[in-house]
């Protein structure tokens, strides 16, 4: 295994200083080239749809984003949020219809092209060419950021295997399985050697054995410099991948953070579930509701958050609450998200 | 996944050719047509023959024995019908590339939200795309000419002209399918509708088997907007050496221009679709 490159230094590209001066910042502000542009800026950045019944989505409504160099950065939020039409903004595939947005110090409107080179997109929906084999859509694809043929050719030897599809390589994709075309569409989105790489959903069809790998291939890219936003479903991998994340909730912006922040603020250090039959544990609910400050009800189960799980467990015993089974566990960002989207929470 | 290096690669050694764009489209389209170059060549010869066999000297030797034949301008059957030949099946060609294909990239496969999260912008994928198509055509159409040189009706020189003639009337069609592929959200048949009431009629009114000095007065002007019958003219000309600077520069002239706002307008229509 060979060392990849130090992460690059600013100074070397010229565009981000000069672009910097044009957008200042506060962390650009003292004229260290070190500190130029952060790689997103985004403020009250807004997406509207136009739709045919004629009342617009609102898909994004002002949100305020910095990410940093270097940072991994997480979109939390539940189906609708607008998660994907933020992630298209910063892409450079999708106008804003609001607010200003900088990435790498650069205007979308302005610089698109430019931006898009220095990109590495995993879009949420798959857009490879089923027709051609694995080794030709990372070919071809180099090949839209210029870069030479015999170069695509070697990277796509090396991303093959980064994507453990060296037995498909010359296999035509639309025999892959959902899990390796989301492989190799990751895999993709690195041919050019992208600072900044924006992950949709990436692990989304991926067995578990297949999501560890990535996300250890994630980390190290991060450890080189390169810059990773991803949109997830799942907390863990949000637990796992980023530094700070934001939670959204209907185009705006709930909570921000880092993963372990946002459970100090919006759980408890510990999580009671109290397993039922579906459907019985609402008779239950008035029992233990006195016990804690916040109990979620669930379809099977309730979650009382507490400092202390064994003694609520204790005390929700004595007055007779027979659960089929009981855990007591440490909050994760799952309560947290559960608790900021309003998803079947009752207080 | 095993171990990434690029450790010898830098942007610097990747430059971002944005002009280049389009070029790559177009290598991208032809590799993909590499799958299926040979039988597509192979329908590109087989299609001209039978044409000719059965209409040009089945049906020509009625024709030419009947009393109307000199309405054909003293030529054969086979020989009136030959451009028009070429310039029907390159208007084939054009339009039906410009359609499904085209289209299942923005609907089905999806492939073109992928290139434009390159340095490659909608106008360019529109521009690859044209570039494809006029590729297809001269491919088609030289191939074309040659089986029309192997029956002997291919005309002198000038009948070379041929092949820019149903290029042009090819690529004039196709730009307006690859605008109108881009407005469709599902396809809903309209492809199929513009086949059956756009392309048959003209393929069959446009001058290409018979003059349309036989058609009515009244539905003259309809031929006369017709792309293919510019296309038909001017090839004709061409081969039968009957081309007159005035005429021929009009039907170049209004292929061109229709090639030229068609360019346009699909341009400006991947545009607003890519960029949502
Ligand atoms: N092209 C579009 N035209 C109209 N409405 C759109 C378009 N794209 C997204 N929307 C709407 O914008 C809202 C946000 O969608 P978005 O795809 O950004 O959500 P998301 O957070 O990515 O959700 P998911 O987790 O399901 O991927 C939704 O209401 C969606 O219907
Ligand atoms: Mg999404």
């Amino acid at each position: 295994m060979r060392e990849r490159r130090a992460p690059r230094r600013i100074g070397d590209d010229p565009s981000v200083t000069r672009s910097a001066d044009a957008m200042p910042h506060p962390a650009g502000a003292n004229g260290e080239p070190e500190k130029a542009a952060p790689m997103i800026a985004a403020r009250r950045l807004c997406k509207t749809f136009p739709t045919a019944s004629g009342r617009p989505v609102e898909a994004v409504r002002g949100i305020d984003v910095q990410v940093e160099r270097g940072e991994s950065f997480g979109f939390l939020g539940p189906n609708g949020a607008g998660k994907s039409s933020t992630m298209r903004m910063i892409a450079c595939v999708s106008a804003r219809t609001g607010g200003e947005l900088s990435i790498l110090g650069m205007d979308p409107d302005l610089d698109g092209v430019r931006i898009r080179g220095r990109l590495g997109v995993v879009p949420q929906q798959d857009n490879l060419d089923v027709e051609l084999t694995v080794r030709e859509n990372l070919i071809i694809y180099g090949r839209y950021f210029g870069i030479s043929r015999s170069e695509c050719r070697r990277r796509a030897q090396e991303l093959v295997e980064f994507a453990q599809l060296t037995d498909k390589a010359d296999t035509k994709v639309d025999v892959l399985s959902g899990g390796m075309k989301r492989r190799l569409t990751i895999a993709r989105s690195l041919i050019n050697d992208p600072e900044l790489l924006l992950l949709d959903e990436p692990t989304t069809g991926l067995d578990p054995q297949a999501r560890h790998v990535l996300w250890d291939r994630l980390f190290r890219l991060k450890n080189e410099g390169v810059t990773l936003v991803v949109t997830t479903h799942y907390m863990d991998e949000a637990e796992q991948l980023c530094d700070r994340l934001v939670v959204m909730d209907g185009g705006v912006i709930v909570a921000e953070g880092s993963p372990k922040a946002l459970i100090g603020a919006y759980s408890s250090r510990e999580v009671l579930e109290l397993r039922f039959l579906p459907g019985t544990q609402q008779q239950a609910e008035p029992l233990v509701t006195d016990l804690v400050e916040r109990v979620e009800v669930l379809p099977d189960r309730l979650l009382l958050y507490t400092e202390d799980g064994e003694a609520t467990l204790e005390a929700a015993h004595s007055r007779g609450v027979r659960p089929r089974s009981t855990l007591v566990r440490r909050s994760t960002l799952e309560d947290v998200f559960l608790r900021l989207t309003g998803r079947s929470l009752v207080d | 996944m095993a171990t990434l290096d690029h450790s010898h690669t830098r942007p610097s050694s990747s430059p971002s050719v944005p002009s280049g764009g389009r070029l790559m489209v177009w290598e991208y389209l032809l590799r993909c047509w590499r799958r299926y170059a040979i039988p597509s060549l192979a329908e590109a010869i087989g299609t001209p023959l039978l044409y000719l066999l059965a209409l040009g000297l089945g049906l020509g030797s009625l024709v030419d024995a009947g009393p109307q034949s000199a309405a054909l301008g003293g030529v054969s059957y086979l020989q009136y019908i030959a451009p028009a030949l070429l310039v029907a099946a390159a208007l084939q060609i054009g339009v039906s590339e410009g359609s499904y294909p085209a289209y299942s990239r923005f609907k089905w496969s999806r492939v073109f939200w992928g290139v434009t999260a390159t340095p490659v912008t909608p106008g360019q994928v529109c521009d690859g795309e044209v570039l494809f198509i006029g590729t297809r055509l001269l491919a088609a159409s030289t191939l074309y000419y040659l089986v029309l040189l192997m029956f002997g009706v291919a005309g002198g020189p000038a009948g070379l002209l041929m092949i820019p003639s149903g290029m042009l009337t090819g690529i004039a069609c196709a730009v307006l399918i690859l605008a109108l592929g881009a407005v469709l959200q599902s396809d809903g048949g309209a492809f199929a509708m513009v086949f059956r009431f756009v392309v048959v009629p003209m393929t069959l009114f446009s001058g290409s088997f018979f003059p349309i000095t036989q058609l009515p007065l009244a539905v003259r002007w309809l031929v006369w907007i017709s792309p293919l019958w510019h296309g038909n003219e001017l090839a004709r000309g061409f081969v039968l050496g009957t081309a007159e600077p005035c005429s021929t520069i009009g039907h170049a002239a209004f292929l061109a221009a229709l090639f030229v706002a068609g360019l346009v307008l699909a341009r400006r229509l991947y545009r607003r679709r890519l960029i949502v």
